[in-house]
């Protein structure tokens, strides 16, 4: 049997034994409608409550404040600025949000979408090294900026923001603060109270809960048009049936995401670095982004040369899971954003390749990676038209 | 938009086993080099397209002898499986050909070769640009050896490369087809059905031409000929009420009442004026007027001589008017 080896986890991960083992009873044995009045519905309430906590407690969210359960980040990214435009654009009293050019498409595309609707967007170009300062947003801010939107760290290079200075400057602004932390829970401390956040949004499965199911923390106070109207669940903050064993899973997940948090900065980023610095050693290949400033399973590669999906053929053949940041291999061929955001080399626009490790690899796996790498590499550059020409 | 399309991923799976193992050993992969021309007696000629910023560059290698005959073809390439498959492939179908045919090999010929049968295409829709490329090569290896340029070996502009569909293909599908969507145009000729670059800008690849634009234009061209061909059956009488504009109904309607129902209605101190005209779905012409002067208030308003005024128009006009006094 061919190997398996998956390193796109800023792309999905495996749900954990531990949240499925612990999710399972909840599908056939109690799998009541907590809303109801009946025993079946009430008996679920404490594992609910309690993977509330979990949540609550993995981003240090205060009791007063609000964790909405959605179906994932994009939900909440959708949720925060189309409830922002209702609450303060719609209405006529501010017309402006800040983001950045490289946030995931849940807060680009929204953006885009917005403009259409007459909202004016400043779009952040970010620094050769790969990330935005919190001075930027501080020159972006206007008396007519509703919104600061910005990333926690970027899903294609694993460049960390800097989300505390940037939330002080939105607090000391008066303009509200969110931030998309999808990347970020897992691999760094995410502290909602230190980094002065209105509003987070998250997803179950970038950190070993199942798909399809997501939370967006509102800080207390903050009002926000709700995205999904029809009933009282959550309040009336969010409606539609609870989603009982995904809910509970996401808690468990989240327990253990903390609790590997220093697993992950010692044992996977040194994984991630051994894994860097034996592909540094080939020639005319290139990592983006100071690994200082990086959350530690992350590596975005180029090599020139290869175009990043004949790239991505190899290592599959080689069973090695792994992404193209050119969106080659999907459905348009835009060069990856990142990369041209960064200003970094054109001709290398289109070679990147996106490694992301999780606490389920080995170094082992890592080891068979280099030398599947290495092997692609030759092959691959000696097809090349563009290489050693 | 359909079932299948709701499901994403699974591009590799569409391509043939041809270009699964044409990527994995391409036989026409090398270069060759002016020793090898000698050796053979031949011309050599190499050629590139595209460049590795934007994402995909090919380098042609061609030997030809001394009757135009390509007698040995080689490739480099950067780009994705696709575009290594149908370079590789490019190469081939070259070899043997004189170069004023292998010019005549078009992007739909590689794919064509590369499918494992004939009904399944060789690659998804979105990486046919990957062989329009090895096409273009083509062109440019045959504009060095002949001394030509690329454009000279293109009589036509070609909207969609993908599908190799000329824009005065296009226009012609419109016109004859009556032809109201892009999603018409692609279902009479293949163009956008592919990369869809071609359908409006945003696509991975820039156009000159893009088909909605192509689509409002001939539109455009198609109204306003109707417009002049109405106005001229108009103008012999030639034109059914049910066929004028909006303006031309008015225009008769009034002409009508003008000649025939106003002057009787005057003559009692009444009158009448209209006041909409709405086409309706079940296809009568609905004429709304109001009367004025004696007429308003007549019991005879709503019975005899609002008979009498829709007789005259269903005579004149159109059997289908019904005349409604508001």
């Amino acid at each position: 049997m061919q190997r398996r080896i998956y390193l796109d986890n800023n792309a999905t991960t495996m749900v954990d034994p531990k949240v499925k083992a612990l999710m399972d009873p909840y599908f056939c044995d109690h799998y009541g409608n907590p809303n109801s009045l009946h025993k079946f519905g009430t008996e679920i309430h404490p594992a609910i409550a309690d993977a509330f906590d979990k949540l609550y407690e993995g981003i240090n969210a205060r009791n007063e404040d609000d964790i909405i359960v959605t179906s994932c980040a994009t939900e909440s990214n959708n949720w925060v600025l189309k409830g922002v435009y209702f609450d303060e654009i719609y209405t006529g009293k501010k017309n402006h949000i800040v983001t950045t050019e490289v946030e995931h498409p849940a807060v680009g595309a929204t953006c885009k979408f917005l403009e259409t609707l007459g909202v004016e967007v400043t779009y952040l170009p970010i620094s050769q090294n790969g990330i935005i300062s919190a001075e930027q947003v501080r020159e972006a801010i206007t008396p007519k900026t509703a919104l600061v939107s910005i990333m926690w760290a970027n899903n294609e290079t694993g460049l960390i923001f800097p989300i505390e200075e940037i939330g002080a400057i939105c607090k000391e602004k008066g303009v509200l603060f969110h931030t998309d932390a999808v990347q970020a829970i897992g691999k760094i401390p995410v502290d909602v109270v230190r980094a002065n956040v209105d509003f987070l949004s998250f997803s179950a499965h970038k950190f070993h809960g199942p798909k399809g199911i997501g939370a967006l923390y509102i800080r207390s106070g903050v009002p926000l048009t709700p995205l999904l109207h029809g009933g009282e669940h959550m309040r009336g903050r969010r409606s539609g049936t609870l989603n009982v064993p995904y809910i509970i899973g996401m808690g468990e997940a989240m327990k253990l995401a903390c609790d590997f948090l220093d697993y992950e900065k010692e044992v996977i980023g040194r994984l991630r670095n051994k894994l860097e610095d034996a592909l540094l050693e080939m020639d005319d290949v290139f990592v983006i982004g100071d690994r200082l400033h990086r959350v530690p399973n992350t590596t975005l590669i180029s090599v020139r040369g290869i175009e990043g999906e004949a790239m991505l053929w190899d290592l599959n053949k080689a069973g090695i899971a792994a992404s193209t940041g050119s969106a080659c291999a999907s459905e348009d061929l835009e060069a990856n954003p990142v990369m041209v955001a960064i200003g970094a080399d054109k001709e290398l626009a289109h070679t990147a390749i996106r490694l992301s490790l999780s606490r389920f690899n080995t170094e082992e796996e890592i080891d068979y990676t280099i030398e599947v790498f290495k092997k692609a590499i030759q092959r691959l550059r000696n097809i090349s038209s563009s290489y050693g020409a | 938009m359909a079932k299948n399309d709701l499901i994403g991923g699974a591009l590799w799976d569409a391509y043939s086993n041809k270009v699964s193992q044409r990527m994995d050993n391409p036989t026409h992969l090398g270069v060759l080099t002016e020793d090898d021309a000698k050796v053979k007696d031949a011309k050599l000629v190499v050629a590139d397209y595209g460049a590795e910023a934007c994402g995909d560059a090919v380098r042609l290698y061609w030997l030809v002898d001394k009757n135009d005959v390509i007698i040995d073809a080689k490739f480099k390439s950067f780009g994705c499986g696709t575009a290594i498959a149908s370079s590789d492939m490019m190469a081939e179908l070259c070899l043997g050909k004189k170069v004023q045919d292998a010019v005549k090999i078009t992007n739909l010929d590689v794919e064509h070769a590369l499918r494992d049968d004939p009904d399944t295409p060789a690659v998804p829709g979105q990486k046919m640009h990957c062989s329009v490329m090895a096409y273009d090569v083509i062109k440019k290896a045959a504009g060095i050896y002949l001394g030509k340029n690329e454009e000279d070996f293109e009589n036509e502009i070609i909207v969609c490369e993908c599908a190799r569909v000329s824009l005065s293909t296009i226009r012609e599908v419109i016109k004859l087809n009556d032809l109201k969507t892009v999603e018409e145009i692609t279902n009479y000729t293949k163009a956008g059905a592919f990369c869809k670059s071609c359908i409006k800008p945003g696509g991975h690849e820039e156009r000159k031409y893009y088909l909605v634009d192509i689509l409002r234009d001939v539109r455009a061209e198609m109204e306003a000929e109707k417009l002049k061909e109405n106005i001229q059956k108009s103008a012999s009488g030639e034109l059914p009420f049910k066929e004028m504009t909006m303006v031309q109904k008015v225009k008769a309607v009034d002409k009508t009442i003008d000649d025939t129902v106003r002057p009787m209605l005057m003559m009692d101190g009444g009158n009448m004026e209209i006041i909409d005209i709405k086409d309706t779905s079940d296809g009568y012409i609905d004429i709304y007027i109001r009367y004025m002067g004696a007429c308003n208030g007549c019991a005879s308003a709503s019975t005899g001589t609002l008979f009498a005024i829709e007789n005259v128009l269903q005579e004149n006009l159109d059997k289908n008017i019904r005349v409604l006094p508001i």
